[in-house]
């Protein structure tokens, strides 16, 4: 059990342990309270009246581009976390590859700025 | 005894053992998070906050968990049961998780894993699932809203908090927390990186859907943003999860800037305390900060929200990085790593 993925059981149980308070409280709850639902208290909230329109509706666009520009970010710095570890050993070689790797993003995001695409009104 | 714990079965329940070591503590810690809130709110408006139930108010928290338990989980009619009721367990179980690779002592980690940051910077990134489902299986406008709204904020400050972790993971020179916190020995990281330290413990901030960025659950506009259908204990999971990513954030702010375990200084009275004390007040101290955050600002706006993340943190930090790894290779001060 002291192979690479022996170090990983732990979290295998904490996972399973976590979840299963989880799933304890909710059921718990669901099993000690008097459930008396009606069509009312069933309806969605929408501050008194009946909801009306479905909520699956369109939405802003904008919430897209950012999702898209954070995979590229989060990418980028799941790719920098094994530099970091090695820099001493790459030395100037190993920065300016990386500075190239930076700079291409940096022209992406200005180009994105410039555009109007991370502006809120 | 010892020989038991050797045997794999052994083996297990040792690592259950200390993974009941860590979740006991924490759920008391999470419970006793909320009262403290209120009290410490209570204290900067000139209020006693609660003081009824038990000497101080203690038992607070035992009589809202009871309360919660014995109220009806109502699931609205349009809505997709099984996410509906899904969502607020992923949103606990992540929030608990992530603290299988938090190390209270040098190596008292449930599991002291290599790539101990990736994991917490996985997990906390998966965060944003519990908050999606919810909206989307509650099928209520509010809902809908809120959970776009908070998954773009939280992906928005992600990105800054990677920049932030890889600048700390260039001067540590490991992806093990612990090497990490032991790389703080002789100066802790919010010193040599104070910067990095005020974007980390803001993006944190706005990371936790806490105040001033509270926006997802902005109660003036969109009452109480993805969570507006919940109820009973499924509610109380989610607010659960929110005190438990704070207490969280607190701990990866001690672990990356403030030394651990480490005491301020490695001479006589403040060696005395033992290491996990001393971690834990660093946590605590984090943990009053955001419920003094919470006090004290009013709530951003969205364009503000997002100008903030995009405009001025991601570059800043950015720069930040460059600079960093260039200073360190220019002085040689760079961590030779294993």
């Amino acid at each position: 059990m002291h192979s690479l993925l022996g170090q990983y059981l732990p979290i295998l149980v904490f996972m399973v342990i976590a979840g299963g308070i989880a799933l304890a409280l909710v059921l718990g709850s669901l099993l000690a309270a008097r459930q008396k639902p009606y069509a009312e208290k069933l309806s969605a909230y929408e501050c008194g009246f009946d909801p009306f329109g479905d909520a699956r509706r369109r939405f802003d666009v904008r919430y897209y581009l950012v999702a898209i520009l954070f995979i590229i970010f989060d990418l980028e710095v799941a790719f920098l976390f094994p530099w970091t570890v090695r820099l001493s050993r790459l030395g100037w070689y190993g920065f300016w590859s990386m500075m190239g790797f930076l700079a291409i993003l940096t022209v992406g995001f200005i180009y994105e700025w410039r555009k109007g695409a991370l502006e809120w009104e | 005894m010892a020989a038991f714990f050797q045997t794999p079965l052994g083996e297990l329940v040792r690592i259950v053992l200390q993974t009941l070591a860590i979740l006991v503590p924490l759920l008391l810690a999470v419970a006793y998070a909320t009262w403290a809130e209120r009290k410490v709110l209570a204290a900067i408006q000139l209020r006693k906050g609660p003081n009824v139930v038990g000497a101080f108010g203690l038992l607070q928290p035992f009589a809202d968990a009871l309360k919660m338990l014995m109220k009806e989980t109502i699931i609205p009619a349009g809505a997709n049961r099984v996410l509906f009721l899904l969502a607020p367990i992923v949103s606990l179980t992540l929030a608990l998780m992530a603290w299988a690779v938090v190390p209270v002592n040098d190596g008292w980690a449930v599991a002291n894993i290599n790539v101990g940051i990736l994991y917490l910077f996985a997990i906390s990134s998966l965060g944003v699932y519990g908050i999606i489902i919810a909206g989307w299986a509650s099928n209520s406008k509010y809902a809908f809203l809120g959970a776009l709204r908070s998954a773009a904020q939280m992906v928005s400050y992600e990105v800054a908090i990677g920049f932030v972790i890889v600048t700390v993971l260039l001067c540590a020179g490991s992806l093990n927390l612990n090497d990490i916190v032991l790389a703080q020995k002789h100066i802790w990281f919010c010193v040599p990186l104070l910067p990095m330290f005020v974007i980390f413990f803001i993006s944190g901030l706005a990371e936790t859907n806490r105040s001033p960025f509270d926006l997802p659950e902005g109660e003036s506009e969109i009452v109480a943003g993805f969570f507006v259908e919940y109820s009973a204990l499924a509610f109380a999971l989610f607010f659960l999860g929110e005190y438990a990513n704070m207490l969280l954030m607190s701990a990866m702010t001690t672990i990356l800037f403030l030394g651990g375990w480490l005491p301020p200084l490695n001479i006589a009275p403040f060696t005395w305390l033992p290491g996990p004390l001393w971690f834990i007040l660093k946590l605590f101290a984090c943990l009053f900060v955001f419920f003094w955050a919470r006090a004290t600002f009013p709530r951003y706006r969205y364009d503000q929200l997002m100008r903030l993340g995009w405009k001025v943190f991601l570059p800043a930090s950015l720069g930040w990085l460059v600079l960093t790894a260039a200073v360190l290779l220019a002085t040689g001060w760079a961590p030779h790593g294993a």
